[in-house]
C-alpha cells in the first residue's frame, strides 16, 4: 500500500484550463479556492461515468425552437459537432446539456435583470446524447451578448453553455461556446482566463456551410475535447 | 490578444476543434450565475426512494470566503452502490449520480445509500466515499473532492488517500461529520478550514 498523493504546487500554470485566481474576473475572488490542489494517484481516480438512457430525454429537448406554442424570435441557427476524447476518438451516448440567453441576450432567469425583452416562446435550455460517432447536434436561436456588472461597460461576447460528461467523472467538462469573429473578445475576461491562443480558440465554433440548412438556418460546428489535461505533478 | 481565435477557420475543411486552434482538450469555462436553466432539469438529489431501507441524507453548505453561502452553485456526487459497484454492474435501477442545485443559503441535499468499499491499484480497500464536484459562478474550472463516512475510522485510517494527507485538519475536510442516516458535509471554497480538493 504505497500509492502516494502528492501536493501540485503549480497546478495553475500547467494547464490549458484557466486558472481559478483570476482578478480580472471578479467573482473569483472570494470563491477560488487557495491551497494546492492534490494529484488523485490515477489508480484511485473513479472509472466509470455516468450514463443516462434515452428513457431520461424527451423527444423535443435537442431542438430549443420547439419547446413553446410560437417560435421564438431570433436567427435561427444549427449547433453540431462531435465529443471526443483526447486522443479524437469519439465518444458515444454521453449527454450534453447547454443552455443560454435569448436572441435578445436575456435569459429567462429571475437573477437575470437586464433590460432586454424576455421571449415567451424560448427557455433557452437543450439536451441530447452523443450518436454513435459522437456527434450531437441542437437548433436553436442566435444568443445576445449582454452586459454584466464585472467592471465598467463589460459585455459577454455571444456563447452558449454546454456541459458534457466524458468516459470517466473527471472528465466531465462545463464550458461556453463562442461565435467566430466576436468584436467583444479582447474586452470579455472570461475568455481570455484561457491564457494559450491556441487553447482559446478551440472554444471558437466556426461556420460551416454544409450544416447550413438552406432557406432555414445557418451552421455552425463545435467540437469538444474532454480528457488529455491530465496535469503533471511536481516532481520532489 | 486574441487574434488568434477571431480569424477562425471558415473553410469546410477546416479542422472543426476549433477556429485555426490545433487538436486538444476544450477549455473549461465558469458555469455562470444561470446554471439552473440548464442544470434543473437533470437534477436528481434522490438516489434512493424516501423510506428506502438505509437510506442517508446527506446535507451541507457551500461556503465562499466570507463563509457566506453559495446560492447559485450546483453539486454532483457520484457514488458507488452499497456493494462497490458502479453502472452497469450495480443494482438495477442504481444511477450513482447526484445533482443538487444550491439554495439561497448555499445548502444542498442529497439521499442516497453508504456506498461499499472500493479496491485500490494495489489491492487494497478504499473506504467508503463519494466522489463530489462543484460547479459555481466564479469557478472557472470546476473543482472536485471526496466525502468520507464519519462511522469509518478504521477504513478512513488505511484508505490510501485520506491516510497520505499529511495534515491531520485538512484530512478532516473530507470526513462528514453526524451519524446515521443525517450526515452533514460543508464544502468550503477558501479559508482556514477549506476543503482539500483535487487536481485536475
Amino acid at each position: 500500500m504505497t500509492t502516494r498523493v502528492e501536493e501540485l504546487e503549480e497546478v495553475e500554470g500547467a494547464s490549458l484550463d484557466p486558472p481559478y485566481d483570476y482578478p480580472a474576473y471578479r467573482s473569483t475572488a472570494l470563491r477560488a479556492p487557495k491551497r494546492p490542489f492534490l494529484v488523485l494517484p490515477a489508480g484511485l481516480e473513479a472509472r466509470s461515468a455516468p450514463v443516462f438512457g434515452e428513457e431520461r430525454l424527451g423527444q423535443l429537448d435537442a431542438d430549443l425552437t420547439r419547446q413553446h406554442p410560437g417560435a421564438p424570435l431570433g436567427e435561427r441557427i444549427v449547433v453540431a459537432g462531435r465529443l471526443l476524447d483526447g486522443e479524437g476518438r469519439p465518444i458515444a451516448g454521453k449527454l450534453v446539456e447547454v443552455w443560454q440567453a435569448n436572441a435578445a441576450g436575456r435569459y429567462a432567469h429571475s437573477v437575470d435583470d437586464h433590460p432586454a425583452p424576455l421571449d415567451p416562446n424560448f427557455t433557452g435550455y437543450g439536451r441530447c446524447l452523443t450518436g454513435p460517432g459522437g456527434e450531437y447536434r441542437f437548433l436553436t436561436v442566435k444568443p445576445g451578448s449582454y452586459p454584466w456588472a464585472n467592471h465598467p461597460n463589460a459585455w459577454r461576447p455571444a456563447h452558449i453553455h454546454f456541459s458534457v460528461f466524458g468516459r470517466s467523472f473527471p472528465e466531465r467538462l462545463v464550458t461556453q461556446m463562442y461565435f467566430p469573429g466576436d468584436p467583444l473578445f479582447p474586452y470579455d475576461p472570461i475568455f481570455n482566463s484561457v491564457g494559450d491562443p491556441s487553447a482559446r480558440a478551440r472554444m471558437v465554433s466556426h461556420f460551416d456551410l454544409e450544416l447550413t440548412e438552406p432557406g432555414f438556418a445557418l451552421g455552425y460546428r463545435y467540437d469538444i475535447v474532454v480528457g488529455g489535461r491530465r496535469p503533471t505533478p511536481v516532481d520532489r | 490578444m486574441s487574434g488568434e481565435a477571431t480569424e477562425g477557420g471558415t473553410g469546410p475543411s477546416a479542422p472543426s476543434s476549433g477556429a485555426g486552434g490545433a487538436f486538444g482538450p476544450t477549455p473549461s469555462q465558469t458555469a455562470g450565475p444561470y446554471l439552473a436553466i440548464g442544470l434543473a432539469p437533470l437534477a436528481a438529489h434522490e438516489l434512493v426512494e424516501p423510506g428506502s431501507p438505509g437510506a442517508v441524507t446527506i446535507s451541507g453548505r457551500l461556503l465562499d470566503g466570507e463563509g457566506r453561502g453559495v446560492p447559485d452553485g450546483a453539486v454532483e456526487i457520484w457514488q458507488a452502490d452499497p456493494d462497490g459497484r458502479f453502472p452497469p454492474e450495480s443494482a438495477p435501477g442504481w444511477t450513482g449520480l447526484g445533482r443538487c442545485l444550491t439554495d439561497e443559503d448555499g445548502g444542498y441535499r442529497f439521499l442516497t445509500l453508504k456506498p461499499g468499499r472500493l479496491t485500490g491499484p494495489g489491492g487494497e480497500a478504499q473506504a467508503p466515499h463519494l466522489e463530489v464536484l462543484v460547479l459555481a459562478r466564479g469557478l472557472l474550472r470546476q473543482v472536485r473532492t471526496r466525502m468520507y463516512f464519519p462511522d469509518e475510522a478504521e477504513a478512513n485510517d488505511r484508505d490510501p488517500l485520506l491516510s497520505a494527507i499529511p495534515d491531520p485538519g485538512r484530512r478532516a475536510t473530507l470526513v462528514a461529520a453526524g451519524e446515521g442516516g443525517e450526515l452533514h458535509f460543508d464544502i468550503r471554497l477558501q479559508g482556514p478550514e477549506e476543503t482539500v480538493f483535487f487536481a485536475p
